[in-house]
């Protein structure tokens, strides 16, 4: 029999393609480079928690969900390229784990008609949807990390900081620029003093940085760093004797990957996190059965439980919520993009429901409207205990102060929608 | 007064941070000045080694995740540890074979080619040797320990305290790095004068051709500058890799060396070495003394001005030949 190449290629075609019902969430990971460590765990944990919907539940809603992987190396025009690639396979949400790309693939979307999904990271005045009508950045982002840190100060320095210093170490692009309005307001409100000390990409030379500290003494260290800047900072900290427990790194600062290299010197060191830590939540025995031991796991199978895992898995679980109430409201196991958004919208998790999933406790409610995407904002601290190697969370969730956020998120909503000559909805 | 003895304390570091940036920097004259070839991998070479090293410290398996995919096992480790300096020596064996395979694999396949060809095989050699990283030890950050102690040095801050009323702060670290620089320099330059290999390496470096004529083997004296500038990034490897941990973005140093070779030139040893201090103490002077009037994270860019600066006077670099070409 011949095989003429037409056919060749429209077999491999389906082959390759997913199955025209399955429900496409692609993972735009970065396994390579520079950013590799943390790209890792977050992109296994993001496919092995849809893994296992498909083997445990098969799927959502009787849909099994396909997860493509495009690599974009955490590098902003790899990004663009592989949603202009990923695009063709009509994906529910994205989800592209970097600040930069989504600025790039925010005006995209919304003439596509695709949803963005960007956990803590991203644009934060994204969270305005009545402006940002694709994307949803809950349950936390940078501007609540900043008051959250914030809070967790004032409480440990009896609810006062009048003549305080408080130092931001901060990468020096759009992401680690986010969070220095917000401080500068609450600079304003509870009377510290802000200092702040840029680090240049990737920051792996920080002696100007740490000197100006250990001269100026602040009280606390607030940082925002992400790769290799996360390990340094905790380093030199650890070299000028800077007290672990007054340097509160954001989450994007606060993995196992940021501590280890500093040893015992890391002890001590608090992280803002927005979801809970380590193994101990009854989803890991499902993952266990279903995933792991059936040889299912994505990548080598060895980042289970750590945090960024946890944070992957944590994003597909929001995700996979999403879709299923987008499936409730459209009344069909078939959704389309625009359905999505409307789940999106419509998502209520509850702290049951998170008992339900096998994670008491694990994440805050998240309840989204059409107004808001970014939920309310909670986090906690987490602590790293060298000696265990192990994270622990030392508060319950805390809220940031919406007095001072709020309009500020308007302020630079508004900004956009002028600047992209949007109208806002939602009225 | 204070800030006087605050730019002292910055000019000391920036001193040391300068003797970093040279070790990093010394990888490529060697290389440079024995082949006229920039190594682009340079970095690579770094953060290979370091990967290397730590693998065998740790008992590592190589190629475990590969191994594992295809026979399904669940080798990760060999149950073993070696000693730091046993460690570093392997290391050192297998940087050696590494340089046996550039050039038996590469570079004798483009012996009379433009150096821009070369230049561009160095490019796909830093690729290459990023992914084989990669596969052989897995993209995990590693925590790097051979000994080399880290933290302030609380005698300096003891005796600067009792002199000027104010502890200065100096990484242990970088006194280690100091003195290994100096120990790696001067042994660099004794090799060079005083032995028929170094000899013979530096007459490859003035002309080839003349080299040949004589019967050096130009094979043989890239294996040993390749052998020698793996080795040079074994030790930036350790340095750096002791600081943040051996990770990917390791290979990135390289670009801190860029404007120390641009300044010192790109075929002088003690040129390295002095332009990584005059980088150092400028970028942190400059960060020091200008950066907060202009938003601070001048450093990156202010090296490669003051880079230009010296370009401009001098085109070779500070300690680089002038190269007159006569038609």
């Amino acid at each position: 029999m011949k095989l003429k190449f037409p056919a060749i290629v429209a077999a491999a075609t389906m082959l390759a393609a997913p199955a025209m019902a399955d429900l496409i969430v692609p993972n735009m990971s970065y396994r390579t480079g520079p950013y590799a460590a943390n790209g890792i765990p977050y992109a296994d944990g993001f496919a092995d928690y849809f893994t296992l919907l498909n083997e445990r539940d098969g799927g959502i809603g009787g849909q099994k969900v396909q997860v493509p992987e495009c690599e974009t190396a955490y590098n902003t025009e790899k990004g663009v390229e592989c949603y202009e690639a990923l695009k063709s396979q009509n994906p529910l949400v994205l989800n592209p784990l970097s600040t930069g790309i989504t600025y790039q693939l925010i005006p995209k979307i919304g003439v596509d008609g695709i949803t963005l999904y960007t956990p803590g990271y991203g644009r934060t005045s994204a969270k305005d949807g009545s402006v940002f009508e694709w994307v949803f950045n809950a349950p936390a982002n940078y501007w609540d990390g900043a008051s959250v840190a914030v809070k967790h100060i004032l409480d440990q320095e009896g609810g006062d900081l009048t003549g305080s210093k408080i130092a931001l170490v901060y990468h020096n692009s759009a992401y680690g620029k986010e969070p220095i309005r917000t401080l500068q307001e609450l600079s304003k409100k509870h009377g510290f003093e802000l200092s702040e000390l840029p680090v240049d990409a990737p920051g792996q030379e920080q002696k100007s940085q740490w000197l100006q500290i250990r001269r100026d003494k602040p009280d606390y260290v607030i940082m925002y760093a992400w790769g290799v800047m996360n390990q340094v900072a905790i380093q030199e900290a650890v070299n000028i004797r800077f007290p672990m427990d007054k340097f509160i790194g954001i989450w994007w600062s606060g993995s196992e990957n940021d501590v280890k290299p500093a040893g015992a010197g890391a002890e001590g060191y608090k992280a803002l996190t927005f979801h809970g830590v380590g193994q101990e939540y009854p989803l890991y025995d499902d993952l266990k059965q279903y995933v792991y031991d059936a040889g299912k796991a994505a990548g080598a199978g060895d980042q289970t439980g750590t945090v960024l895992y946890s944070r992957g898995a944590y994003a597909a679980l929001v995700i996979a919520e999403a879709i299923a109430k987008a499936q409730e409201l459209a009344g069909t196991a078939e959704i389309n993009a625009a359905q999505m958004r409307d789940g999106f919208e419509a998502l209520d998790i509850t702290a049951e429901r998170m008992v339900e999933l096998g994670l008491p406790d694990f994440g805050a409610p998240i309840q989204l409207s059409c107004e808001n995407h970014g939920g309310d904002g909670l986090g906690r601290i987490q602590q790293w205990d060298a000696a265990a190697g192990q994270w622990n969370l030392i508060t319950d969730f805390i809220e940031p102060d919406a007095e001072i956020l709020d309009p500020l998120i308007k302020e630079d909503s508004q900004a956009y929608a002028s600047e992209a000559g949007l109208t806002p909805r939602c009225n | 007064m204070d800030q006087l003895i605050f730019a002292s304390e910055v000019m000391l570091n920036g001193l040391m941070t300068g003797v970093m940036y040279a070790l990093v920097a010394l990888g490529f004259v060697l290389i440079f000045k024995a082949s006229g070839v920039f190594n682009y991998a340079q970095g690579v070479l770094a953060l290979f080694a370091a990967l290397t090293l730590v693998g065998i410290q740790n008992g590592q398996v190589p190629f475990a995740h590969l191994i594992n995919a295809a026979f399904g096992t669940s080798l990760h480790h060999f149950g073993w540890t070696v000693p730091s300096i046993l460690a570093v020596a392997l290391t050192a064996l297998v940087m050696v074979g590494l340089a046996f395979l550039i050039e038996k694999l590469v570079l004798q396949h483009l012996v009379g080619q433009e150096p821009i060809i070369l230049f561009m095989a160095t490019i796909g050699l830093a690729y290459f040797l990023e992914g084989l990283g990669d596969v052989m030890w897995g993209a995990d950050i590693k925590t790097l320990d051979v000994g080399l102690p880290q933290g302030i040095s609380e005698s300096i801050e003891s005796v600067t305290d009792s002199w000027f009323g104010y502890g200065y702060f100096i990484d242990r670290l970088d006194i280690w790095a100091t003195v290994i620089a100096a120990l790696l320099v001067a042994a660099l330059v004794a090799f060079a004068q005083y032995t028929k290999q170094g000899r013979a390496m530096r007459a490859v470096a003035d002309d080839h051709q003349a080299a040949l004529s004589v019967g050096i083997s130009l094979r043989f004296i890239w294996v040993m500058v390749w052998s020698i500038a793996g080795f040079v990034a074994l030790v930036a490897g350790i340095m750096w890799g002791t600081k943040s941990g051996v990770q990917f973005s390791l290979s990135l140093i390289a670009l801190k060396a860029l404007p120390v070779l641009m300044l010192g030139g790109f075929t002088s040893i003690p040129g390295a070495i002095v332009g990584g201090l005059i980088i150092g103490v400028g970028e942190k002077l400059f960060e020091f003394a200008i950066g907060p009037m202009v938003g601070g994270a001048t450093e990156n860019w202010f090296a490669y001005v003051l880079a230009l600066l010296f370009l401009v006077f001098r085109p070779q670099g500070l300690f680089g030949e002038r190269i007159i070409e006569r038609v």
